[in-house]
């Protein structure tokens, strides 16, 4: 076999100049999806996580139903190991756009004897936020949870659809899913079920960030190059802080870094940055070496981690 | 920047997933982290190449079989458009995928490989994107330089399908053929030397040049989806009629016909994304304000009266069947237009088709799985949709099984007959 990577190197002629336009009739298919939401079930959540996604998920609400309020609440699962940026942003969101805001805790799900944490190196929360979430959305009887998932993040959300049946257990069966033609969605569902909806599916990491930037949206500082104490371990740059359990020889120092994707702070790794604007962040993006979930150490756990969760009832 | 959706349908290892690599890697929309990990895949796997088919190799029952199983989707720019490819397998069980992500689709790529020219299901690939109408089909020759980059056998492969095109294709489609190997990077996004004597465009100046709105021409319409009141002091007389504009264009000061009503009023304003905005077109969401106040719900349709859409209550249609469960004469369904959903009942299968040799048997007792078939359908209410041929923005439902609530079949309306026996069994194809 020859190597066809000398063969054929990427077609330099499509080396991308200008890439900053966002498609809009992407925010148009999300309103459309958002409406459908609304209209189709009763009890409809955004999943709130303080992340770019779910943030431009709650700005499209507000345009889909403006000048109404938004219909539904946000939800919050609060792992306890949020950073604490994340949590100030959200509570001046829901305040500056005058909406709902549930916050369910991991603490209590642990306190009550339904989740048991995590021990030893890579401890995290992460898996048992799944636990509160379907818990919280029996307690509040939701029948959709909007989440800000995206098909381009992993292999496994490429096969989401937009409207998703989960079952009493939350789970998602990947072989038995609703075809979903043209842009008819069908949220029918029996009692026990409810679905998640994404209305950005089809957005990419860039798609959501040229948004960002056209809307010129505030976003948790954290997702801009700060100075921050941090460690190394698996090749990932570390946020130290008291949730992680660090070996002896994990010595954290101060780096100027910034997050690409936030999460939990024992689940999300940072990237060495000097990007402190929206503009200077978009072109490290564009040149980025490493993919945005390369930074999610819950996804490194193994090739199918993320099939794996989402089946037991991940966001 | 537009969005061009692709369809890519393709047989068990005729090199879809190869191509679809390569369309990816050459566009340099693959971060280095995901080649470093597909390269060490390949070697794991033995092969010394990039295996760029690893790029959207997905769920794990899939890696366990070595086959795609569902619709995936990819996603990749140019600095002139962005792509969506919804990549659907080949095999035929699976007719229900492929009809699944082809239905938002603009452009059909179908490939053939060079070795073994069409195949059955190709035939099924190209029915299906003759049945959905699909405007641009691309039929890439792959692995050309499996048969020496033979032009003979190029074309002897490009008259095969001429030959089975003719026979159904819809009018307005495009079928461009092209001959290409994407594992050597081909005539994907470049020329080939070995290639010379095709004078055509490469795959991807097909697809930067291929229409995609072709709804935008279309006469309006605009289903309501929810009717927005804020219900404050100060917006206390709003009433906004929110949905996405199907086809067509609304203009502010437009008249309007509101259905199943027929009500005329006029737009007194249109926002999209909380803005006021002078017009809409096809795939933009928006909120119409009307002159008048006119009692509207959510599944009433908006038109120009002048091109007002006629209400249905029997319809004809080509059913694309998508549940284990069979479809059944006698049998009630929801039937979702839109969004509007209303109840159906199965009146009469007229006939089911065989997609390769195109053969309709008859008068079936039922319609199965994967099954394409011509349908009669009495309505609980009337809806107020177009045929498929003439807006496929407004021809098409789903049927919604009342038990399940499985999403059971899809359909695209037909000219209806009107008459009231069993009429000469017709697919609207050919002979």
């Amino acid at each position: 076999m020859i190597d066809i990577i000398e063969l054929s190197q990427p077609n330099t002629q499509l080396l991308i100049d200008d890439h900053t336009a966002f498609p809009t009739e992407l925010a148009d298919e999300a309103i459309y999806i958002l409406r459908e939401a609304a209209a189709q079930f009763e009890r409809p959540a955004i999943l709130f996580s303080g992340g770019k996604d779910s943030i431009v998920v709650t700005h499209l609400a507000v345009k889909a139903f403006a000048p109404a309020k938004v219909p539904f609440p946000l939800l919050h699962i609060d792992t306890g190991h949020n950073f604490p940026e994340t949590i100030d942003y959200r509570d001046w969101l829901v305040k500056s756009l005058g909406l709902d805001l549930i916050v369910r805790y991991v603490q209590d799900s642990i306190d009550r004897g339904r989740a048991r944490e995590e021990t030893g190196k890579y401890a995290s929360r992460n898996v048992l936020q799944t636990v509160t979430l379907l818990d919280a959305i029996e307690e509040l009887k939701f029948d959709a949870c909007i989440g800000g998932a995206r098909r381009d993040e992993e292999k496994a959300r490429a096969k989401e659809r937009i409207f998703s049946v989960r079952d009493e257990f939350g789970q998602w069966d990947a072989k038995h899913q609703r075809p979903e033609l043209f842009d008819m969605l069908n949220g029918r569902i029996g009692p026990g079920q409810n679905v998640r909806v994404f209305p950005i599916s089809n957005w990419t990491e860039l798609d959501v960030w040229n948004y960002i930037r056209e809307q010129n949206l505030e976003l948790p500082s954290i997702y801009f190059a700060h100075e921050r104490d941090v460690f190394d371990r698996d090749g990932l740059v570390w946020s130290d802080s008291p949730f992680i359990h660090k070996t002896p020889d994990e010595r954290p120092y101060r780096a100027r870094v910034r997050f690409r994707t936030v999460g939990d702070m024992t689940c999300t790794a940072a990237v060495k940055s000097g990007a402190a604007t929206l503009d200077t962040v978009i072109a490290e993006i564009r040149s980025a070496e490493i993919s945005e979930r390369g930074a999610r150490i819950d996804d490194k756990r193994s090739e199918a981690a993320m099939e794996r969760r989402k089946r037991e009832g991940y966001f | 920047m537009d969005i061009l959706r692709i369809a890519t349908a393709g047989s068990v290892d005729d090199g879809k997933s190869t191509l679809i690599g390569r369309l990816l890697y050459e566009t340099r929309s693959v971060p280095q982290d995901r080649l470093d990990a597909i390269d060490a895949a390949s070697k794991r796997r033995g092969v010394d190449f990039l295996d760029l088919s690893l790029l959207t190799d997905g769920l794990i029952a899939e890696r366990e079989q070595g086959i795609t199983i569902d619709v995936a989707h990819v996603y990749f720019n140019t600095p002139r458009r962005k792509y969506i490819i919804a990549d659907t397998p080949g095999h035929f069980e699976y007719t229900r995928n492929m009809v699944t992500g082809a239905s938002k689709a603009s452009v059909s790529i179908i490939l053939i490989d060079a070795r073994n020219g069409l195949v059955e299901q190709t035939h099924r690939h190209y029915f299906i994107a003759a049945l959905l109408r699909i405007r641009t089909v691309i039929v890439c020759v792959n692995k050309m330089d499996l048969v020496g980059y033979s032009q003979a056998r190029f074309d002897q492969i490009a008259r095969d399908f001429e030959r089975l095109a003719e026979q159904i294709k819809p009018e307005g489609q495009e079928i461009h053929l092209l001959p290409a190997s994407s594992l050597h990077g081909e005539n994907i996004t470049r020329p080939s030397a070995n290639l010379r004597w095709y004078r055509g465009p490469a795959l991807l100046d097909l697809l930067e040049s291929a229409e995609a709105h072709p709804q935008r021409a279309l006469p309006a319409r605009l289903q309501v989806q929810h009717v927005i009141r804020p219900r404050t002091e100060a917006l206390h007389d709003y009433r906004g009629y929110a949905g996405r504009v199907a086809s067509g264009t609304f203009a502010i000061g437009d008249e309007i016909v509101v259905l199943p009503d027929e009500r005329n009023s006029r737009i007194a304003a249109i926002e999209r994304f909380g803005q006021r905005v002078e017009s809409a077109e096809a795939g933009e969401s928006v909120t119409l304000q009307l002159a008048d106040d006119i009692d509207i719900s959510r599944g009433y349709l908006l038109a120009k009266p002048s091109e007002a859409p006629v209400p249905h209550r029997e319809i004809d249609a080509r059913v694309c069947w998508l549940d284990h469960q069979p479809l059944t004469a006698g049998k009630a369904y929801v039937l979702q237009h839109g969004v509007q959903r209303v109840r159906a009942k199965v009146v009469a299968i007229y006939g089911v088709v065989n997609v390769a040799s195109l053969n309709i048997t008859p008068g079936p007792p039922q319609l199965n799985l994967n099954e394409i078939g011509t349908v009669s359908l009495k309505l609980g209410q009337p809806i107020y949709a177009d045929d498929y041929e003439d807006n496929p923005a407004n021809g098409a439902f789903v049927l919604i099984d009342e038990w399940t609530n499985n999403t059971a079949g899809v359909g695209f309306i037909e000219p209806n007959t009107q008459s009231e026996s069993p009429p000469e069994v017709h697919m609207g194809f050919g002979v």
